[in-house]
């Protein structure tokens, strides 16, 4: 620990503060631009420039320099820094009239303004006046593709965007190019940048230069109301506000959750918004002949009422990506009242089964654990894909700690270099046999970190046993190489006085811990999605169900009566007979579980459009219509219910860990495996769900990536 | 004066044989063995005795920087970094260094590497001394092939010599800029601390020196400390190469001893002031960082670092730039600001912006199309940028404007009343504030 | 400076890659630097693709980051932030850079620019319309002591005049760029004093007496026998009578005898000077310059044309 004086205040900080963070630790604030605490340090913006007693004579950047820099005073007391004097503030008031000379007077026309750190710190810390009698410089825009709107001119040169491209996006495509008042941010070529996490610069930016482009001119952030909730954009559950004006969501940007995403968000999470309203379902519709038609609730809870007294226990339901904990739990016990186990949550032909553990379907580790790991192995995921914020952390902590990182499966960028071992199920038997190479790397790390892929163990066309083969190959792996460490056991590896939980199933969906967390799977006799849809197909399923479900091919379903409960007009609503309007991830308040296993809940920010209802609301109308009424008239009934039966689920933002010595003994070799390649869940990152099928953003997207791809053919 | 026998750079002038031969019969390579023998302490403590300071600029004991090296490895491999990129403007004597007598830093690379435990050295070149660069190649060739240097050479310290070469950006020149751009980047200065003798090229320690520093000290070695701090004053020793440029009648490069009276050093070896000692309007003493001097007050200056800063100035580079009373000093002030706006790497507010506001303030006065209060507000911007920014080019930017303001404010005053008084008449308006 | 950037996508090249000289030389450049820090190589191999081609294309910016696997864009950052790399196509004969900082600016680099503004292009970097010539004002080159200067190509000419600036040009133009001696053009001894040195005039002699003695006689010798002036023939005598060459003012009698010694007799000769002869015969008897000082081709230009009357109308006076 090392002592210093800020502002005559005494203070202790540990040796590898900076002047700044030991500022913060006194309660002085130091007003910066270029400083990110989450980037490399470059010190070009001046703004936190200090006055040192110790170092030199004159003012420090104080994000720079370290308390350790600075020498005790000849007497041995501590060194001193000061935020406050006349050359602190002279300084500063030179900075901020620099900064002001070229930048162009548009505030009134800037999507920054009211949010922008130039315009807050000009009021605190500048002058009042200019007296630049020159020509202000003007640069021309770059295109930087569909989601960031430039206006260069605007751009104090802190190069955030740089540094957050180079180093936490790991895509070098951004430069600052020229020197001196020339010197310009500018990408290599003139598009999209290549990566899904491009979006953050617009909050990087301190000044109005990299904008929303589909936010732009749209709102000021003043009159938007903000509501802080969970992204189901993918299984992470990224923390992030809506900022809603009147009965719309405006834009979508992230909150701090050091455990998930820190303070990005991926893309698709940031400018999914335009997706909410397109192409939604916003009344009951019922088909009559051919044709669906609109209906009235009655009329539409009419129709599936008498389908399914009709059908007794023929009945089924399958949940979806994005379906909430409430939902699927009212579906699965009205189902349980009609004599059905037939629900299911999960992909066709997954090998996922609640039955094993929960330590065998979360993501252990969990992702702030990713950066203690000293070596991952990759089994069938493309990370970067299926879950942007999670690959972030990969390369953080690859970045940080240049750890040995392997992949089996396909061979794609994943923004830091990893050992490809292959893409077949006989590497990776020979992984779980420990006859590869890897494995010696992976018996040294004494917190080795397993990732296996959702659709790893999920093959549609396959059997569910090469699923089970697959899931018992990667938990011997991790077993082998002591991914599973329990406190007591753990002596003899190392000083480390946790236990390590080295196995994580990354999964690709919001909806689906939370669905195994409460049974939502096949259960007293009932089968799964695929089996569901089978017995539909031979007539034998009479009302199927779907519950936001659209990954399912809908043509196979034969003649049932097919209910769709969901938000936007896909392939299940062009399948549906009866469709039951309800609402969007950000119009509920839901509960998910990520793939960590921890528990969320959204935040309604705004109601669901026209006649649209939340989803258990419409569930519990239809239980009274079917004459199996769920026991509960509102939310805080229903998840005391669901609480009672799942305690977990009442711990928001906790994990309920698995058991590891369960988890363990799941681990096996099958005597005999098909070999087959595996291939990522994602074929397209902009288009993995309802929602961002229906939003034009995402299709900008797509053609900018489809540039990319093509211009590097 | 500076006797011929006491000079250090005897090929000054190319008249001999810039090769090994003929650097030998200088006396290059002669007894090189046996100061290497005395080891590190030996010759870091001779150079410190002999009262060296860096002679590129800043002045800085070059035996003391020495000694900032880490004492003992801690695995990294230390370099020597020698700064052969000068290009501060009036400055033109490492030029000679490098192509009429490579040999002698090649030397002195050999020793001062000894002292800092290096076995690397590189040895930045700018860019535009291409000739000078193939000259220098050529000669580290030569002592590549006669064991000179290299590995397992015959002086027993193994050496290799790098000899890199930026591409026009004066900023290289400030050493972390070059560090940056010896690993392939853009040359923008680093924060300090740390320091490059903690972490320098390729985060190794790395100590930088000036051609000529280097270059001087194997004759401090053989000749002994005490000679060269038997020349010139206390704190102020040695011998020192001057470039002298502008409206002299004869303008030229020449070693000198340190505290030379400016007058004495400019009739003899430059054939005095164009038009006289009545015709000296000011002098910039050590490269266009430094502030301006009046003739007046220049004239019986001592050269030297202590001399200089007692009239208001600074030895710099020792490149003497000297200007009559044909000069329009403020245009001459004007074309630095061009140069430093130029020069500017872009990475830090005060310089990125303040460079250029200046520049165009600068332009206006050269006209006088400007307000008698701009130059006050233009002499506060410069207070802006000195000692604000992460490099001292922000400095170097300001202190030329801050001596022409201090010594020549009346002259700016004209300028500006003529071209007030003149815009009433009718087409008498300056061509520039018509468009 | 303005805004650096890549040329048109028009005169871009589709592809460059290193003739086998430069290859191989890349090759062993980027040996040169610690393992894993070829990066480092990325300024001299600019440069050699600059020398190869005249200008830095991008094709060639993408092939070096290639070759040293860094992103294009640093190698772009790199490309951009130094001047001396030429993003467009220069003068394929010659690119003449005008040194116009202030050391030079005092001894008339502005009459410089004047001159490359007139015979090449009226903005820098702009082709003349051959193609051939090009021109920029750069930032102190160094050579300050021999101001005003430009650089062509590896070399420097110092010492300049507007007029002989433009001889320089015109050489270069007519593809004998190689006929001018690079240096000071004045005839100064590189940045020793126009009117001879100050110092150093014997100094191998007496450092050596200091510190090495036993070497004391050779170096002498060799001294001695460099700085003799050789007074051979250099110049094939022409046939006719023989000019009274004492005519052109700083010729006395001895210096005529010597001249016809190296074979110089006419008038018409001297006025044919090329810089080339003038150096060589500035060295053969050292003149240190005083044949551009004096003038001695303008003079002897008048009176090979008109004798003593053309020497008049130009002078204004009579030869001496």
């Amino acid at each position: 620990m090392a002592q210093i004086k800020v502002d005559g205040k005494l203070v202790e900080v540990p040796d590898h503060f900076t002047l700044m963070q030991a500022a913060e630790a006194a309660g002085s604030e130091i007003p910066r631009f270029c400083y990110h605490e989450r980037l490399s340090v470059a010190g070009n913006c001046r703004m936190c420039l200090v006055e040192v007693k110790g170092g030199p004579p004159k003012p420090q950047a104080s994000c720079a320099m370290g308390v350790k820099d600075l020498r005790p005073a000849p007497d041995g007391s501590p060194p001193e820094m000061f935020t406050n004097t006349p050359m602190v503030k002279k300084a500063r008031e030179g900075v901020m009239e620099f900064l002001l000379i070229n930048h162009p007077l548009d505030c009134p026309i800037c999507d920054q303004a009211g949010e922008c750190d130039l315009q807050d710190q000009a009021m605190a810390f500048g002058l009042d006046g200019s007296r630049f009698a020159e020509n202000k410089r003007s640069v021309d825009e770059k295109n930087l593709g569909p989601l960031i709107k430039t206006r260069m001119s605007r751009c104090i040169h802190c190069t955030r965007c740089v540094r957050f491209t180079t180093e936490i996006a790991g895509v070098s495509e951004l430069g600052l190019l020229g020197r001196g008042e020339d010197a310009q941010i500018t990408p290599y070529i003139e598009r999209a940048l290549s990566s899904e996490l491009q979006g953050n610069v617009i909050d990087l930016c301190p000044v109005g230069a990299l904008t929303s482009k589909p936010y732009s001119a749209s709102a000021r952030p003043w009159e938007l109301v903000k509501t802080e909730s969970i992204d189901v954009m993918d299984a992470l559950g990224s923390a992030i506000r809506l900022d809603a004006r009147g009965s719309e969501i405006m834009r979508i940007v992230p909150l701090l959750n050091e455990d998930i995403n820190e303070e990005w968000i991926s893309d698709k999470t940031r400018f999914i918004w335009d997706g909410l309203k397109s192409q939604r379902l916003d009344r009951p519709y019922v088909k009559k002949g051919k044709k669906i038609v609109e209906a009235s609730w009655d009329e539409a809870l009419n129709a599936v009422a008498r389908k399914v007294k009709k059908a007794g226990n023929k009945v089924g339901a399958i949940a979806g990506d994005l379906a909430g904990v409430e939902e699927m739990y009212a579906l699965k016990n009205m189902l349980n009242s009609l004599g059905s186990g037939n629900t299911d949550c999960r992909p066709a032909m997954s090998a996922i089964d609640p039955e094993l553990d929960r330590s065998a379907y979360i993501f252990n580790p969990t992702i702030a654990g990713i950066e203690e790991a000293d070596a991952i192995l990759i089994i069938g995921a493309n990370p970067r894909l299926e879950a942007a914020m999670l690959n972030a952390r990969i390369r953080k902590a690859w970045r940080a700690n240049d750890l040995p990182i392997a992949m089996v499966g396909e061979k794609v960028d994943l923004t830091y270099d990893y050992d490809y071992l292959g893409d077949d199920v006989d590497t990776l038997k020979a992984l779980a046999t420990g006859s590869h190479k890897f494995n010696k790397i992976l018996k040294k790390a004494k917190k080795p970190l397993v990732i296996l892929g959702e659709a790893a163990i999920s093959h549609s066309s396959e059997s569910k046993k090469l699923g089970r083969d697959i899931l018992g190959m990667a938990l011997m792996i991790a077993n082998n190489a002591g991914a599973f460490s329990e406190k007591s056991a753990f002596s003899e590896k190392s000083a480390l006085s946790e236990s390590w939980n080295g196995f994580g199933l990354l999964h690709n969906a919001a909806g689906r811990v939370g669905g195994l967390d409460i049974g939502f799977v096949p259960h007293d006799g009932g089968v799964c999605s695929a089996d569901q849809i089978k017995l539909a197909a031979k007539g034998e399923l009479e009302v199927l169900f779907l519950l936001g479900a659209d990954e399912f091919d809908m043509s196979a379903m034969g003649d049932a009566f097919v209910v769709y409960i969901g938000s936007h007009g896909d392939a299940g609503a062009h399948r549906a007979d009866v469709i039951l309007p309800a609402a969007a991830y950000t119009e509920k308040s839901a509960t998910f579980v990520n793939t960590e296993g921890r528990v969320q809940i959204t935040n309604r920010a705004i109601f669901p459009p026209n006649e649209a209802k939340e989803d258990w609301a419409i569930i519990r109308a239809l239980s009274a219509k079917v004459g199996a009424t769920l026991d509960f008239d509102n939310l805080t009934q229903l998840r005391a219910a669901l609480y009672q039966e799942y305690p977990h689920l009442a711990e928001v933002n906790e994990i309920l860990a698995g058991n590891i010595s369960a988890v363990k003994k799941k681990a096996k070799i099958a005597a005999k495996t098909k070999n087959i390649q595996f291939k990522s869940a994602i074929k397209n990152y902009y288009l993995t769900n309802p929602i961002a099928r229906a939003s034009k953003v995402m299709g900008q997207c797509v053609q900018a990536a489809d540039e990319i791809k093509q211009a590097a053919e | 004066m500076l006797t011929d026998e006491n000079r250090i750079f005897t090929n000054l002038y190319g008249q001999g044989d810039w090769g090994l031969q003929g650097a030998k019969k200088r006396g290059s390579w002669s007894g090189t063995k046996s100061l290497v023998n005395k080891g590190r302490d030996w010759i870091t403590d001779e150079v410190k005795a002999s009262g060296l300071r860096g002679r590129g600029g800043a002045g800085f004991p070059t035996g003391l920087k020495w000694s900032f090296m880490p004492k003992v490895s801690d695995g990294r491999p230390h370099y020597l970094l020698v700064n052969a990129d000068e290009s501060e403007p009036g400055t033109c004597k490492d030029r000679e260094i490098l192509r009429h007598d490579p040999h002698i830093l090649i030397e002195g690379c050999l020793l001062a590497a000894r002292a800092m435990d290096a076995n690397l050295a590189f040895i930045y070149v700018r860019g535009e001394f291409m000739r000078e660069r193939q000259r220098l190649e050529a000669a580290v060739e030569q002592a590549y092939e006669a064991k000179l240097i290299g590995k397992n050479n015959i002086h027993g310290w193994d050496l290799d010599i790098i000899v890199h070469h930026g591409a026009g950006a004066y900023i290289c020149g400030e050493e972390t800029a070059m560090m940056e751009s010896i690993e392939g980047k853009k040359g923008q200065p680093r924060l300090k601390p740390p320091f490059p003798a903690g972490i320098g090229i390729y985060g190794n320690p790395t100590t930088v020196n000036n051609v000529e520093s280097i270059a001087s000290v194997p004759q401090i070695l053989k000749r002994g400390a005490s000679w060269f701090s038997g020349i010139g004053r206390a704190n102020n020793t040695g011998t020192k190469l001057f470039c002298v440029s502008g409206h002299v009648n004869n303008p030229s490069t020449f070693e000198e001893e340190m505290g030379v009276p400016f007058n004495e050093m400019i009739e003899k070896h430059c054939g005095g002031i164009r038009g006289g000692w009545d015709n000296l309007l000011a002098v910039i003493p050590g490269g266009s960082s430094v502030p301006c001097v009046p003739g007046e007050k220049i004239q019986d200056a001592i050269m030297d670092f202590d001399g200089l800063q007692a009239v208001g100035s600074s030895l710099g580079t020792a490149a003497v730039i000297v200007m009559d009373n044909s000069t329009d000093i403020i245009k001459a002030i004007w074309r630095l600001s061009a140069f430093y706006k130029h020069e500017s790497c872009g990475q830090c507010t005060p310089c990125r912006e303040g460079t250029g506001w200046m520049m165009r303030v600068m332009e206006r006065m050269v006209e006088g199309r400007a307000e008698k209060r701009e130059i006050d507000m233009l002499f506060d911007v410069t207070k802006q940028i000195e000692g604000h920014t992460i490099c001292a080019l922000g400095d170097a930017a300001a202190w030329p404007i801050q001596g022409l303001i201090k010594n020549f404010r009346p002259v700016i005053e004209q300028r500006i009343d003529e071209y007030t008084y003149n815009s009433d008449k009718d087409g008498a308006v300056p061509s520039k504030a018509a468009e | 400076m303005s805004v650096r950037r890549l040329a048109d996508d028009s005169v871009q090249p589709a592809k460059f890659a290193f003739n086998r000289e430069n290859a191989a030389w890349a090759k062993k450049r980027i040996a040169l630097y610690p393992k894993g820090r070829q990066q480092s190589a990325i300024i001299p191999l600019l440069m050699r693709a600059q020398e190869q081609t005249g200008w830095v294309s991008k094709a060639a910016i993408e092939k070096i980051s290639d070759m040293l696997k860094m992103p294009y864009i640093r190698a772009l950052e790199v490309a951009t932030f130094y001047t001396q790399f030429q993003l467009q196509p220069v003068g394929t004969k010659a690119h003449i850079q005008v040194c116009g900082t202030t050391p030079c600016m005092l001894r008339g680099a502005e009459g410089l620019r004047t001159v490359c503004q007139n015979k090449i292009a009226k903005h820098a970097h702009e082709l003349n319309d051959g193609g051939t010539l090009s021109w920029e004002e750069v930032e102190c080159a160094g050579a300050c002591v021999n101001a005003p200067m430009v650089t062509i190509g590896f070399d420097t000419y110092e010492d300049l005049t507007p007029e002989r600036l433009e001889e320089i040009i015109e050489a270069f133009e007519a593809d004998k760029g190689e006929t001018i001696a690079p240096g000071p053009q004045n005839g100064r001894q590189y940045s020793a004093a126009l009117s001879g040195q100050t110092n150093l005039l014997d100094i191998q002699i007496k450092t050596l007496k200091r510190k090495a003695p036993a070497k004391k006689a050779a170096p002498k010798t060799a001294q001695k026998a460099k700085a003799k002036p050789k007074t051979a023939a250099l110049f094939a005598t022409p046939k006719g009578k023989n000019d009274d060459l004492k005519l052109i003012s700083g010729v006395g009698p001895v210096l005529e005898k010597k001249l016809n010694k190296l074979g110089i007799t006419q008038f018409d000769q001297v006025a044919k000077f090329k810089k080339a002869d003038v150096k060589m015969v500035d060295a053969s008897l050292s003149f240190k310059g005083r044949i551009d000082r004096e003038n001695w081709i303008k003079q002897a230009k008048a009176l090979a044309k008109g004798g003593e009357k053309e020497y008049i109308r130009v002078f204004g006076k009579k030869p001496v």
